[in-house]
C-alpha cells in the first residue's frame, strides 16, 4: 500500500478509537480494552478489505463480517459509523434505549450488522454457515469473524473450527486477537488458550501469526488467506488491550468499564494528539 | 384400532424433506451424527450436496444453520429433542430466535417412549425451552400425515420454528387426501359437551381411545389434537373452555412448561376454568419399552379415561 493509504488508514483507526471512547463514555458502561485492541484489525477491513457498501449494506455478494466477541461492538460501531454505515453521532446513543446500537451487535437494527452476537462462541459458528452457504450459491463473497484470545476458550469455537476445515472452507478468514487479557487476569493465569497458532494448524487451518497493529501486516495475512485452497485460514493477531489510550493499555480493569469525565478528557486528548500528529506527517 | 398401521412420525419428517427438496433449492439440512435417526439421511441420499453432517456437535450446528439462513436458505437442523433443544437451548435462543432466521429445527426421539435408552435421552422438558423462546413456533404432530404437512407449513413460515417427533411407530389416522395443516390451529378430533381433552403427540390418539371408553361410560368427551403449543389456538382453547366446562391436557412431557402450562395459562387469565394436567409429573424417565413406558407413566388411553372421568364426576 502507498505512503498516504496507510496515513489514511493510521488517522482513521484514530478515529476509531476515539468514537469507542465517545461510545462508551455516553453508555456509561461498555468494552473499551479489546475494542481499541481491534481497532487496526476493523478499520483495515471496512476501509480497505471488505467488499461492502453503506449504501447497499444487503448486497448478495457483499463480504459478510461476524463480530464474535461481540462485546467489542463499540469498536466495529465507531469503524462502521465512519465509513457512512449511519451517522457518526449515533455512537453517542449507544447501548440507549431506544438506539439502534445495542450493547451487542444485532442484525436486525443494525444496517450493515450480518449477525447478532455477543454470546461468546457462536459468531464463528454462524460464519461458518455463512461460508458454507456461500460455496452452494456460488456467492463469491468472503466471511471474516473476530474472536478474542479468552473466547476461544470455548468448546464451541473448536466445533466450528473442524467444521471450516472438515467442509474445506477456503472463503473463511478467522481473525483472532491476541490481547492476551480477558476479565478475570491474564488468559495464561484464568485458563490457557495457548499455543494458538499451534491448535489452529491442528484443527486442520493455515495459520499466521502478525502484528496486529500493523496495517502492513494485516494486508499481507489477508492476501495470504486468499490464496489458500481448500483450508481456512486463520490470522492470530498480536495486540495490546487499550491500545491508544495510555491509562487503558494493558490493564485487566478496562476490560469491561467505561471511562468517567476525567478520564475521557484524558483520552480524547491523547487521541487528538495523535490525529494531528498523523496529520502532521 | 387393530388394524391401523403405525409409523414414527420422524418417517414423516424425512420423506416430507425429501419431496421439499425437489421443489425448493434453498433447503439445506444439518445433522450431528444422528441422520439415520432423525431420517434427515433420507434427504441426505437424494440432496447429498446440502445435507452437512456437524459431528457431534449440537451448539455448534444450530449457529451454522443460523449463518446459512443469513444467507438466504432455510436450514433444518436436527437432532435428538435433549440434545436439539437441551444442550443447544443458548444457541437457539440467541442465534436463531434472538435473530429470527430461517431455521427450522427437526427434534426426533422426543418423550419417554424413546424407550430403553433411559432418562438422558428422554426429553420431557423440550415444549418448556422452546415456548420460552420469543418468536419460535413449536410443534408436534400427532401422526406420520401430520408430520410431513407439519413440515412443509414450517417450510413456508418464515422465521424459526421448533417441531418435536417421536421414535416409535404411532397409528397413522389423519386421510392424506384429505388432511390439510396450519401452523396455530387445532383440530377437534371428537365432538363432546361434558369435558374436553387437549392433547398432542403420540397422545392424540390415545385420547381419542379414551374418547370411545368414556362415551362407553356415558361421558361425552371432545377430543383436540393440539399439535402446535406455540402459538396457542386461542379461540378454540376458550370456545372449547366455555363449551365444555373442564378441560383435561395430555402430553409427553413434563407437566411443567408444557402444552398443559400453555393452556392453564390462557385459561386463567381469559376464561378460568378447571384443568388437569396428564404428562411426567416432574420426574426423570427410565428404560423400558416404550408401551410399557408409557402404561407406567398414565400416558394411555385407560389412565386418560379415568382420569377424566374422576374429574367429570367430581
Amino acid at each position: 500500500m502507498t505512503a498516504n493509504e496507510k496515513k489514511e488508514l493510521r488517522l482513521a483507526a484514530c478515529k476509531v478509537r476515539m468514537g469507542i471512547i465517545e461510545g462508551t463514555y455516553a453508555a456509561k458502561s461498555g468494552h473499551p480494552g479489546g475494542s481499541l485492541s481491534s481497532a487496526e484489525l476493523f478499520t483495515s477491513l471496512y476501509f480497505k478489505e471488505l467488499n461492502v457498501d453503506p449504501k447497499d449494506p444487503k448486497k448478495w455478494d457483499r463480504d459478510r463480517f461476524v463480530l464474535s466477541k461481540g462485546h467489542c461492538a463499540p469498536g466495529l460501531y465507531a469503524a462502521m459509523a465512519l465509513r457512512g454505515f449511519f451517522p457518526w453521532e449515533d455512537l453517542k446513543e449507544l447501548r440507549h434505549l431506544g438506539s439502534h446500537l445495542q450493547g451487542h451487535p444485532n442484525m436486525n437494527s443494525t444496517p450493515g450488522v450480518d449477525m447478532s452476537t455477543g454470546s461468546l462462541g457462536q459468531g464463528v459458528s454462524a460464519a461458518c454457515g455463512m461460508a458454507l452457504a456461500a460455496k452452494y450459491q456460488n456467492n463469491p463473497c468472503r466471511v471474516y469473524t473476530l474472536l478474542g484470545d479468552g473466547e476461544i476458550e470455548e468448546g464451541q469455537v473448536w466445533e466450528a473450527l473442524m467444521f471450516a476445515a472438515h467442509y474445506k472452507l477456503d472463503n473463511l478468514c478467522v481473525i483472532i486477537d491476541n490481547n492476551g487479557l480477558q476479565i478475570d487476569g491474564p488468559v495464561e493465569q484464568v485458563m490457557s488458550s495457548y499455543p494458538i497458532l499451534d491448535k489452529l494448524r491442528a484443527f486442520g487451518l493455515e495459520a499466521a501469526e502478525v502484528d496486529g497493529h500493523d496495517f502492513d501486516a494485516l494486508e499481507a495475512a489477508f492476501a495470504q488467506a486468499k490464496t489458500v485452497k481448500g483450508k481456512p485460514f486463520a490470522i492470530v493477531m498480536r495486540t495490546t488491550k487499550g491500545k491508544g489510550v495510555s491509562y487503558m493499555e494493558n490493564q485487566v480493569g478496562w476490560h469491561g468499564k467505561a471511562p468517567n469525565g476525567e478520564q475521557y478528557e484524558q483520552a480524547m486528548a491523547e487521541l487528538r494528539a495523535k490525529l494531528a500528529e498523523l496529520e502532521a506527517e | 384400532m387393530a388394524e391401523v398401521k403405525k409409523i414414527a412420525t420422524r418417517a414423516g419428517y424425512g420423506a416430507a424433506l425429501k419431496e421439499l427438496g425437489a421443489l425448493h433449492d434453498d433447503i439445506v439440512v444439518f445433522d450431528a451424527d444422528l441422520a439415520g435417526s432423525t431420517q434427515t439421511a433420507v434427504f441426505g441420499r437424494e440432496f447429498p450436496n446440502r445435507h452437512f453432517n456437524c459431528g457431534i456437535a449440537e451448539g455448534n450446528m444450530m449457529a451454522v444453520a443460523a449463518g446459512a439462513a443469513a444467507m438466504g436458505m432455510v436450514a433444518f437442523a436436527s437432532s435428538f429433542a435433549m440434545f436439539a433443544a437441551g444442550r443447544a437451548y443458548e444457541q437457539v435462543r440467541n442465534s436463531i430466535g434472538y435473530t429470527r432466521l430461517n431455521v427450522k429445527i427437526g427434534a426426533s426421539h422426543g418423550g419417554i417412549s424413546v424407550g430403553e435408552d433411559g432418562a438422558s435421552h428422554q426429553c420431557l422438558e423440550d415444549f418448556a425451552l422452546m415456548r420460552s423462546i420469543p418468536g419460535m413456533v413449536v410443534m408436534s404432530p400427532a401422526d406420520e400425515v401430520e408430520a410431513r404437512a407439519m413440515v412443509k407449513a414450517a417450510y413456508e413460515h418464515q422465521g424459526p420454528v421448533y417441531m418435536r417427533f417421536g421414535r416409535s411407530p404411532v397409528p397413522v389416522f389423519h386421510d392424506p387426501a384429505r388432511f390439510t395443516f396450519e401452523i396455530g390451529k387445532g383440530e377437534v378430533m371428537r365432538e363432546g359437551t361434558d369435558v374436553a381433552v387437549i392433547a398432542n403427540g403420540l397422545l392424540v390418539a390415545e385420547a381419542v381411545e379414551a374418547g370411545e371408553l368414556l362415551a362407553q361410560r356415558g361421558i361425552s368427551a371432545r377430543i383436540i389434537n393440539m399439535a402446535t403449543i406455540k402459538p396457542l389456538d386461542r379461540e378454540l382453547v376458550l370456545k372449547t373452555a366455555r363449551e365444555c366446562g373442564k378441560i383435561v391436557t395430555c402430553e409427553e412431557h413434563s407437566i411443567v412448561g408444557g402444552l398443559g402450562e400453555a393452556v392453564c395459562a390462557l385459561l386463567s387469565e381469559a376464561l378460568p376454568t378447571p384443568v388437569r394436567r396428564i404428562g411426567v409429573n416432574d420426574e426423570f424417565g427410565r428404560s423400558g419399552p416404550a408401551e410399557e413406558l408409557l402404561r407406567e407413566f398414565g400416558l394411555c388411553a385407560g389412565h386418560i379415561a379415568d382420569t377424566v372421568q374422576a374429574f367429570v364426576e367430581n
